[in-house]
């Protein structure tokens, strides 16, 4: 189920302002990949180039190649909704569908993509909710509206609607910058939990979390205010956080800048 | 008291403030009076003025046969005439207007054609009502030959709503926040099926009442009534074929009689008229809170 990622030379710009430049990289299968980086460095662009949503943005194009096991995700003839099918992601604000039921929210990406009838819908729903570690607290509210939740129930249900579609790999893009710290250990101990079975990626301004969670780390930094951002240096989380091989990594996780 | 703003250098409020504020709120207020007076004095005529008339009579007859002397008689061919060129006029305007503001807000990203569009609206919403007849009486009935029809009337409807619906869809669509579609894109929902099942029902509230504002609009059109659909005292419910009645023609026609019978059967369809699209407004109002979260929560 879960699947490499191999990134080659990927920029990525907006209009004419590049944003990221140069990047190549491995992300392993079944583990959890940070990204770590002073703000404006291009983490969040280059996670969103890894399933196509970056060319949501109007004006936003990406050069390089980025491969999913052996197949070329910009190649001209792939569809960018099955990407994204394929690669889900979490956001960092939690957005469950305002006008939907926990239920339809969790079954929103199998329902909209319609092809699935209303049993595999509940045994879904329920797997999903279970997997997000929501469903003991909704199971019987499932027909209330999903904005009735608190943050982090909200975020979790995020969480259950993006493995409801069974993605082969998870995005996430700082999942617990709005959370509070209770709800943020439980979103790390889930992504703990489904690093068993998919490929996770997050995005991270807390290096503790970072340091906890993920198995490897890559570091983002930015030459200069305009200057696009890049890869400085990716290790095993233990490396980068005792004993980086670059002085900019080490400046920014002793917090001598960033 | 003196001594503790001394301390921290906290102050009170000054008289100044105090009487600045005074001041905006009474006139906040009287501003507010000032917009409500005509408007439930406007309520308070019709409805006294319109009683008089208001009854079975008058909704279930026609006025055939019924001479400009008579009593009796009703708005019922008025009614249905109005009822049925709203609904044509909505049937025609809401789905191009929809369309149309979905393709300004989701897929032209700003270009060429998208400002030449919004500003075609905007000519459009100035439009006075009188010209939208004339367009139709003159290519639909002039040059190509059809004959007043309610739907004639329901065309040159259309065209005075079809403005509104697209500024109030378009408003609402882009206040859907980016966060739901990029949250669909990114379940793999193609871009279509996220804006029929999750922008627009996201907005769905705010467009309906930017539909009803439209139809309450159009509801109460004389001019280009009067051009297309030209009057008839008769029942006519086909909208396709022949004159056709509506109630402001109806008020229109009645009021210049002479005598105090159709004086009241001019402010009885007045009435009428300010009920229907009161009702129009309330089934507007039930079918989103039936679709609302709200409800389910």
């Amino acid at each position: 189920m879960a699947k490499q990622i191999e990134v080659a030379e990927l920029d990525a710009y907006y209009g004419s302002h590049k944003a990221i430049e140069g990047i190549t990289m491995t992300v392993e299968p079944r583990s959890v990949t940070a990204f770590i980086g002073p703000s404006g460095c291009g983490k969040s662009t280059f996670l969103r180039t890894l399933n196509r949503m970056h060319e949501v943005i109007p004006g936003a194009t990406v050069q390089g190649k980025v491969r999913l096991e052996d197949q070329d995700l910009y190649g001209p003839d792939v569809d960018p909704v099955s990407v994204r099918r394929t690669i889900g992601m979490v956001f960092q604000r939690p957005n469950p569908f305002p006008t939907m039921s926990i239920f339809d929210n969790v079954a929103a990406g199998l329902r909209l993509n319609g092809r699935f009838s209303k049993s595999e819908l509940n045994g879904v729903v329920e797997e999903s909710l279970k997997g997000a570690n929501l469903w003991n607290e909704v199971k019987d509210r499932l027909h209330k509206p999903g904005s009735g939740l608190s943050g982090g129930q909200q975020q979790r249900l995020c969480i259950a609607r993006a493995i409801a579609v069974r993605p082969q790999v998870l995005l996430m893009d700082e999942p617990c910058s709005a959370l509070d710290p209770i709800s943020t250990l439980a979103i790390e101990d889930l992504i703990s939990k489904l690093k068993t079975e998919y490929t996770i990626v997050i995005v991270t301004h807390n290096m503790q979390q970072a340091a906890r969670v993920s198995d490897r780390t890559a570091f983002f930094n930015l030459a200069a205010q305009g200057q696009p951002g890049k890869l400085i240096e990716m290790a095993e989380t233990s490396k980068i956080f005792t004993n980086p091989t670059e002085k900019a990594t080490e400046d920014y996780i002793t917090g001598r800048f960033g | 008291m003196t001594t503790a703003t001394l301390k921290t250098g906290i102050q009170p409020i000054s008289t100044g403030r105090r009487v600045k504020d005074r001041v905006v709120q009474v006139l906040v207020y009287l501003a507010f009076l000032v917009a409500v007076v005509p408007l439930v004095s406007v309520l308070y005529l019709v409805i006294k003025n319109g009683l008089a008339r208001f009854d079975m009579e008058f909704l279930t007859h026609s006025m055939r046969n019924i001479g400009p002397n008579d009593a009796g008689g009703g708005a019922y061919h008025a009614i249905v005439g109005t009822l049925e060129q709203v609904l044509l006029a909505s049937l025609i305007a809401v789905p191009i207007g929809l369309l149309t503001a979905v393709y300004l807000v989701e897929y032209s990203r700003g270009g060429r054609l998208a400002r030449a569009i919004s500003f075609f609206v905007d000519v459009m919403t100035g439009i006075p009502s009188v010209v939208a007849g004339l367009f139709i009486l003159a290519f639909w009935i002039l040059v190509l030959g059809f004959e007043f029809s309610g739907f004639a009337g329901a065309m040159a409807l259309s065209i005075l709503m079809m403005p509104t619906v697209v500024r109030a869809t378009e408003e609402m669509l882009r206040l859907v926040p980016m966060d739901l579609r990029e949250a669909a894109f990114a379940l793999g929902v193609p871009k279509w099926r996220t804006i029929v099942k999750v922008v627009l029902p996201t907005a769905l509230t705010g467009i309906v009442t930017g539909v009803m504002l439209a139809v309450a609009r159009v509801a109460g059109e004389t001019a280009p009534v009067l051009l297309t659909v030209f009057f008839t005292d008769s029942i006519n419910t086909d909208p396709f074929h022949g004159p056709q009645m509506d109630l402001p023609l109806f008020i229109f026609s009645q009021m210049q009689l002479p005598n105090q019978t159709a004086i009241d059967r001019a402010w009885a369809g007045a009435l009428t008229l300010i009920l229907i699209v009161m009702l129009l407004n309330l089934l507007a109002r039930l079918i989103s809170w039936w679709r609302s979260p709200v409800r389910k929560g």
